[in-house]
């Protein structure tokens, strides 16, 4: 057994957990946080997907022992910290994924969601390019992506103060050139946001 | 849910501490980077040390620097995706950046090493599997058994090398820096190999690598890295192609490098392809067909076997495709090659 000081998701925490055991079984079997998903269980599919001091990383090839004293996040912590720094319900990509029905069964989404809460946290206005490379290690067996990297870039329009460009559902019911003027005039307010002012 | 045998990690601050420790606990035990080999690996029980020493302390395995003049450093431990975005790489080896962005994906570039992923160990279809599903097959000769299920009768293991740094490092002529009971060694990372499945390195169970140096490339060096693999996020190669290309003042080729992975035991590097290319002006004719009989000339040395997944015909038909592909996008600073 080992004592480990970590930082979960704001909070102080001190457990106790057997020498050889992952960040992942920590943080489900000791600590109750059961967000995390256990995939596959040797890092091909990003269910396991937690921040380590702000990084993506897969809990499940993470030994608990070398987390001494280091930041976790796990899906449980976005919300709190979207409340403590201000704003009103879940994480805005949380909302986001909600709102564009981007799951199915929803097993991917805790990784998917930490995967995306991580790359706007660097890059305030990705490209879908950006977006697909950095969901790149979370598969999903439901979606077929499309709902995902629209809800992540809904959440990039809702930051922003720009209508997103229309969902693929969406601009199959309405005009083709409407739809191509509302994803050029999204992808056209995003530029304009990465330019440097 | 594969759950890891019983072990206790150590933690080392300093490089002399971890080398004594190593010489001190023998082979009961091993080296830890990034665990993104190792831990899957011990998950199936392919390794099972009592003790994990961990180099995450060590501060002289870390970062990117000069090592001289005229050489670059980089410490064993610093992440794939550090070596992938730096710009001191991608000016004086492009090959080697690229490879290290087309590893796996993001969150395992987050976590792995240079080291580790120079270190990887050899994979193949029948050993990287459960206890389970490896003792229901008679296990095999590399871990366990007697037999292998590659090459029926085989008394050799061809279990592929399958890291994608390795030939790129070949490219550029890096060498490795190891620490080991004896003191420092430094060996040009092409006398590492051996084409042994089983232990494809010379290197020893108490040896730590430090860093990787690679010399620093002139104005007319290109470099580029072609992966093939089912999907363009995360899997490992079904082949790997780096090339590198010296041109001279008038943008000919005074040399050329060619050097293939998940292949077999070890990276092939392909015959000829610098006398095939040199002289040969990029942006003509001429380069596309001197770049086609490179091409050619590594598909009669490319011999893939069914010891990865991937229908090994199809990946033989496509060492040419891709050889030729890399060359051209060196030529043309167009890299990397990656079609999914
Ligand atoms: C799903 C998945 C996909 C992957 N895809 C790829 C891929 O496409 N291409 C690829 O190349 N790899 C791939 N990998 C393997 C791995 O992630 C990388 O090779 C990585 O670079 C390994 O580095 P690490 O630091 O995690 O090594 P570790 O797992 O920590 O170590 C690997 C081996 O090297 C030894 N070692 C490590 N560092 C040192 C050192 N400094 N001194 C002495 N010994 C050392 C360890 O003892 C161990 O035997 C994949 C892994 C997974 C799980
Ligand atoms: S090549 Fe043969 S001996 Fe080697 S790992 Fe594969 S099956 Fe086993
Ligand atoms: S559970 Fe960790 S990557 Fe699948
Ligand atoms: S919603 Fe089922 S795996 Fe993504």
């Amino acid at each position: 057994m080992r004592v480990l000081n970590l930082l979960i998701n704001g909070d102080r925490v001190e457990v106790a957990a057997p020498e050889h055991w992952t960040l992942l079984e920590v943080l489900r079997y000791e600590l109750g946080l059961t967000g995390s998903k256990q995939g596959c269980d040797k890092g091909d599919c990003g269910a396991c997907t937690v921040l380590l001091d702000g990084k993506p990383v897969l809990a499940c090839l993470t030994l608990a022992a070398l987390c001494e004293g280091r930041a976790v996040t796990t899906i449980e912590g976005l919300l709190p910290a979207h409340v403590k720094a201000g704003g009103t319900g879940p994480d805005p990509v949380q909302a986001a994924f909600d709102e564009c029905g981007a799951l199915q069964c929803g097993f991917c989404q805790p990784g998917m969601m930490l995967s995306a809460r991580a790359l706007l946290d660097r890059n305030a206005c990705p490209t879908r390019a950006e977006i697909k490379d950095a969901l790149a290690g979370n598969l999903c067996r439901c979606t077929g992506y499309t709902q995902i990297f629209e809800a992540v870039e809904l959440a990039i329009a809702r930051r922003i103060g720009i209508e997103p460009a229309p969902r693929a559902w969406e601009a199959q019911r309405m005009p083709a050139d409407e739809a191509e003027r509302r994803a050029r005039e999204f992808a056209e307010a995003r530029e304009r946001q990465k330019e440097p002012r | 849910m594969l759950r890891l045998p019983n072990f206790e990690v150590r933690t080392p601050e300093r490089l002399d501490e971890a080398v004594a420790l190593l010489a001190e606990l023998g082979e009961g035990a091993r080296v830890i980077a990034g665990g993104t080999d190792l831990v899957p690996n011990m998950k199936h029980e392919l390794f099972t040390p009592r003790v994990l020493v961990s180099l995450a302390r060590l501060p002289e395995l870390r970062g990117i620097g000069d090592a001289g003049p005229g050489w670059l450093r980089i410490g064993a431990m610093t992440s794939l995706a550090d070596v992938a975005a730096d710009a001191r790489v991608e000016q004086h080896a492009p090959a080697l950046a690229q490879a290290a962005g087309l590893v796996a994906g993001p969150q395992l570039r987050t976590m792995g090493t240079l080291g580790g992923n120079v270190l990887l160990d050899t994979r193949c279809q029948w050993y990287n599997q459960t206890y389970f599903w490896r003792e229901a097959l008679g296990f095999c000769l590399k871990k366990d058994g007697t037999l292998c299920h590659v090459v029926e009768g085989g008394s050799k293991c061809v279990a592929a090398a399958s890291n994608d740094t390795a030939p790129a490092l070949m490219t550029v002529r890096a060498e490795l820096v190891f620490a080991g009971p004896d003191g420092r060694r430094v060996t040009p990372i092409d006398d590492l190999w051996i084409a042994d499945g089983i232990a494809n390195k010379k290197c020893g169970r108490d040896e730590i690598l430090v860093e990787v140096r690679l010399p620093h490339s002139g104005s007319g060096h290109r470099g580029a890295y072609g992966k093939l693999r089912d999907r363009g996020s995360i899997d490992f190669p079904l082949l790997g192609v780096a090339v590198k290309l010296e041109l001279n003042t008038e943008d000919a080729v005074a040399d050329a490098d060619v050097v293939l992975t998940a292949l077999q035991a070890r990276p092939v590097r392909i015959k000829r392809a610098s006398e095939l290319l040199r002289g040969v002006r990029i942006g003509t004719e001429a380069f596309l067909a001197a770049a086609r009989g490179v091409a050619e000339q590594a598909h009669k040395q490319a011999h893939p076997m069914p010891n990865i997944p991937g229908d090994a015909d199809w990946r033989r038909a496509m060492v040419p495709v891709y050889v030729r592909r890399t060359l051209e996008a060196a030529a043309t600073r167009a890299g990397p090659v990656h079609a999914v």
